[in-house]
């Protein structure tokens, strides 16, 4: 099973898609799935991630099968 | 403890009157009731905004909202609670969102339903984008600290 990630909000236009399917092999953290998915755009500092909806730091694991999301800080309420 | 999404205008009194007269079992039990209501104004930031487009996160945000919730019950003594928020295109004068906190004391309604609203707005994923009256676009960047 690939890795879903996926992008929401401004993070999303700014990365041009909502979504990218990536092959499991070589990558172990949230920082790599961001760096393979998107090897020319540094994150910016305030980006969130989420590992199958719960937030994690960026040097949290990822397993084959991973849901990770990017976005920006929340603006809800 | 209920979480609703709402993609069309409600009326957060309907939705608690509702909510108290289907949760039967706390009748007689609660002698607090905290509520939040959060409304769209139609100004931000020195501009005047015609209308609002509510991105969120579908499953994670339902899922952070039940932690929040789960966390307020664990620090005080909450017999039940109604959060509903809107989702896609919100107009001025519609509301957003609603807390909803019944408890045995007031001193619990208000600093649980204030823990939920400000966990809320700091990690439930929702997103903002206006749009002014002048036409442009925006994304809100953050939200503030309601504590501050």
């Amino acid at each position: 099973m690939p890795i879903k990630v996926r992008y929401f909000a401004s993070l999303k236009e700014s990365v041009g898609r909502s979504e990218d399917d990536l092959e499991f092999s070589g990558l172990a953290t949230v920082a790599d799935v961001w760096r393979r998915a998107n090897p020319d755009k540094v994150m910016s500092s305030n980006i969130l991630a989420a590992v199958n909806m719960d937030y994690v730091e960026l040097n949290a694991a990822v397993k084959d099968g991973d849901e990770v999301a990017f976005f920006p800080p929340v603006t809800g309420g | 403890m209920e979480i609703k999404l709402c993609a069309e205008p409600f009326d957060p009194w309907a939705q608690i009157q509702s909510y108290q007269h289907s949760a039967q079992d706390m009748a007689g039990k609660f002698g607090a009731t905290n509520v939040f209501i959060g409304t769209m104004r139609d100004f931000n930031e020195g501009d005047d905004v015609q209308g609002m487009t509510l991105e969120h996160y579908p499953g994670m945000t339902e899922k952070q909202l039940e932690k929040i919730v789960a966390e307020a019950a664990q620090q005080w003594p909450v017999i039940d609670a109604l959060v509903v928020h809107r989702v896609g295109d919100i107009l001025p004068n519609e509301p957003i969102v609603v807390v909803a906190v019944w408890t045995s004391h007031r001193g619990d309604a208000f600093d649980a339903c204030r823990y939920i609203m400000e966990a809320l707005k700091s990690r439930a994923p929702f997103w903002k984008k206006e749009l002014l009256k002048s036409q442009a676009e925006r994304w809100l960047l953050k939200n503030t600290d309601g504590y501050l």
